[in-house]
């Protein structure tokens, strides 16, 4: 059956594309977040409820604004090249 | 791909770039083609990071990927956090990457293309890069660890206290003039100076729409303002040649100024959610898009270089920058070869993700390459343009008149032809009064990419549009920095006044919080100003001031440097940091003293402040003063500029004593006295907080 297994050969290709898009999209969005100094959140919760689950993490606002405030307040934060 | 393919690939890659280097070393007559500058950079950079990276990470620093790093050892989701290593380079290279690369080789570009090539390439590969990958090794082996914490302890707490107070320095000046280069290139500019203007409703729009509307939805609305952005420059165009908004928004550049340190005092006291931070998550964005636009611009249109590989103005008569070739070339290009202000970011949030040791080439080494690389397409857009263009849009008005026609005859003293009429015609194609004097480095980049982008997307017609595209994009990231940096130096001045007044510490309070970034705002606003009155235009004599500042921030990065590998009884390595430290001293104690004590008065600041004591002797007034007060100002700035000057030879002669000292005593020990954090098997459980309070 050559004809199923080309299709299910380009069924895998797309699979494979999609995947590696996916992954890509991942990784540009977390660099993107990470230049505006904003770590990745989803990270944060998986370590969050592997090392505390007794607490709850922070939701995704304030997790936000933590680093917002961070990333220029006082303490080695906020350098910026010339 | 066995063991003998490696010889071969980088054998042909090392063949490609001498030739390469070749072709535009010896190259004379007609132009050449930007594409050989491109291939010689990238084989350099390859070369140099196969072999020296992977020489300093093997045998140098002996990096140990088994050794946990602080990220690994402290995880906490927040803080520490292992990141892939492509999205630590991303944010790495976002951090380092800033104005500076992008003017330094501009201005350097006077003396001709080669000088300024040679420098980026061999002063990355053997001393930028070097340096940032040893704060970095450093740093992590030290739980990520500032530059001044590490200072103080491998070397004292009092060379500790002097290099705080020399980063405070040079934050200063580095500030003034970064808002100097944003002056010179919206002044008289009314398109420039709306779309400017523009970024801070539309960073405010942003900010509350963050806070309040779709709290942290950075991404969209980063889109958003992308896009707001764009309405602004193509805005801009109407408003410039609207009867009433156009001269409303045409601003001198000493009332420029004064807006300029309202807005960062404004800026860094209020809330940082509502302007600082959206105008960053803009600035960050725009400056990546920007450098890979002109990137994909120059592999695309692949243009000419028209500037000579080598001027007359390398004896140091350039109409640019005062100061021959040696040592001015290597302070005027110093982000791009070699910058210390890396070391502060190397050492602040990037050893705190790194994921594995093995990842320090990488990030520190390969992330420099990268910055360097942007220095060189710098260069690009800057030796593309007519050289007449370079040297009519650099040139002070003091040396090349008012006029298109004056500046067509002064250039062609210097044997390079243009009518007044293509002058003019270039500054209408650009969409502004006048391209004359526009010294800064930024109106000459952004004249080179819109002539670059302007041939992939749009001809002619699309020229105004990228001039201030590429306006926007430098004035946006300086403006960034402005106010990220006051802020930085506000919390630094707290911490000193602090010493005095332990009420000014308190980094919560109105009081102290409006009185520490007044003071920073006055310092950094005090070496603006002149700059921006000064008849030379400023940049002559502060663009220098503080490449000598950021040189000898590296010169001191490296002594830690230094002083560290002879702590690690490494000592017989250690001239990859010596070699790199030696020639930057040497660069920047030349330079610092010819602008204490040479006797043009172009360069030294001595000489200048005695002309014009003995002008207002014998009762005479020169240009720009029109009164004795004025006279007495000019004096006054002198000196400031000399103590200045006086301060960062102390920080880096003191500095160099230390080290020397420091390096004997480790010497002399037969055991190493390094303090790391130490490796996880030398450890007896509970007592790592036991090690990070003795580290």
């Amino acid at each position: 059956m050559p004809e199923a297994r080309r299709a299910s050969g380009q069924a895998d290709l797309a699979c494979l594309c999609r995947d590696a898009a996916l992954r890509w999209g991942r990784g540009v969005r977390r660099t993107a977040g990470l230049m505006i100094g904003q770590p990745d959140y989803d990270a944060y919760v998986a370590h969050a409820t592997a090392t505390h689950p007794d607490q709850p993490p922070l939701d995704k606002v304030a997790f936000f604004r933590l680093h917002e405030q961070r990333r220029f307040g006082a303490g080695s934060g906020g350098f910026r090249c010339c | 791909m066995g063991k003998l393919s490696t010889p071969i690939i980088f054998g042909a890659i090392a063949v490609l770039g001498a030739v390469s280097l070749a072709i535009i070393a010896l190259h004379q007559g007609e132009s050449i083609s930007a594409v050989w500058m491109v291939v010689a950079a990238v084989c350099t950079y390859a070369i140099a990071y196969r072999f020296y990276a992977r020489y300093l990470a093997g045998k140098v620093m002996q990096l140990n990927p088994a050794r946990l790093t602080p990220a690994v050892r402290r995880n906490d989701g927040l803080d520490y956090v292992p990141t892939p290593r492509n999205v630590l380079f991303g944010h790495h290279f976002a951090a380092i990457a800033g104005a500076g690369p992008l003017v330094g080789p501009v201005l350097a570009a006077q003396m001709g293309y080669l000088p300024g090539v040679l420098w980026i390439l061999v002063g990355a590969v053997l001393a930028g890069a070097v340096q940032d990958m040893m704060v970095l090794f450093m740093s992590t082996r030290r739980d990520g660890k500032s530059l001044g914490d590490m200072i103080r302890t491998e070397m004292g707490n009092i060379p500790g206290v002097i290099a705080q107070v020399g980063v405070l320095m040079i934050m200063v000046i580095i500030l003034a003039v970064l808002a100097l280069v944003v002056v010179k290139a919206l002044a008289e500019s009314p398109w420039g100076t709306f779309t400017v203007a523009a970024t801070i409703p539309i960073a405010i729009f942003m900010g509350l729409y963050t806070r309040f509307l779709r709290p942290g939805r950075v991404g969209e609305v980063s889109v958003i303002g992308v896009v707001l952005l764009i309405l602004a420059i193509i805005g801009g165009g109407h408003v410039a040649a609207d009867p009433v908004w156009g001269p409303a928004f045409t601003l001198t550049g000493p009332t420029l100024a004064i807006l300029m340190m309202a807005y960062g005092f404004i800026a860094s006291v209020i809330p940082v959610w509502l302007l600082l931070a959206p105008r960053d998550y803009l600035s960050t964005f725009l400056k990546i898009g920007a450098i890979l636009a002109l990137a994909i611009g120059i592999l695309i249109v692949r243009p000419h270089l028209q500037m000579p590989a080598i001027t007359p103005f390398i004896d140091g008569t350039g109409p640019v920058f005062a100061g021959a070739l040696f040592p001015f070339l290597f302070i005027t290009i110093a982000c791009g070869a070699v910058s210390g202000f890396h070391a502060l970011i190397s050492s602040g949030t990037t050893p705190k993700l790194l994921e594995n040791e093995n990842q320090i080439p990488l990030i520190g080494y390969g992330a420099m390459l990268c910055e360097s690389f942007v220095a060189v397409m710098a260069l690009i857009a800057a030796t593309v343009l007519d050289p007449a263009v370079y040297f009519a849009m650099n040139s002070p008005a003091a040396i090349i008149g008012t006029d298109a026609a004056s500046a067509a005859a002064a250039v062609a003293q210097w044997g390079f032809h243009i009518t007044p009429g293509e002058l003019e015609q270039l500054a209408r194609d650009v969409g502004e009064h006048s391209i004359l004097s526009r010294a800064g480095g930024a109106p000459t980049l952004a004249v080179g990419m819109a002539h670059i982008l302007s041939n992939v997307i749009g001809g002619k017609a699309m020229m105004a549009f990228w001039y201030h595209f590429a306006i926007l994009f430098e004035a946006l990231f300086i403006l960034t920095t402005v106010d990220a940096g006051t802020r930085v130096c506000r919390f630094m001045i707290q911490d000193l006044l602090g010493v005095a007044v332990p009420k000014m510490r308190e980094t919560k309070s109105w009081g102290a919080n409006v009185v520490a970034t007044a003071l920073t705002v006055a310092l950094w606003g005090y070496f603006l100003y002149t700059g921006v009155i000064d008849p030379l235009g400023g940049i002559n004599s502060l663009w220098p001031l503080f490449g000598i500042a950021n040189q000898m921030l590296a010169a001191v990065a490296l002594i830690l440097g230094t002083v560290v590998l002879f702590k690690m009884k490494r000592e017989r390595f250690a001239w990859v940091a010596i070699v790199p430290t030696v020639w930057l001293l040497v660069c920047t104690l030349t330079a610092g003293f010819q602008k204490l004590f040479h006797p043009d008065i172009r360069i030294g600041f001595l000489s200048h402040a005695r002309k014009y004591q003995e002008a207002l002797g014998a009762g005479d007034l020169l240009a720009p003063a029109k009164t004795a007060g004025d006279m007495h100002r000019i004096i006054v700035n002198d000196y400031v500029n000399s103590a200045l000057t006086a301060g960062f030879l102390f920080v880096v002669l003191t500095m160099v004593v230390y080290g020397v000292l420091a390096c004997l005593k480790a010497w002399r020990n037969n055991r190493p006295t390094v303090r790391e954090y130490p490796e996880a098997h030398d450890l007896t459980p509970g007592d790592e907080a036991a090690d990070i309070a003795r580290a």
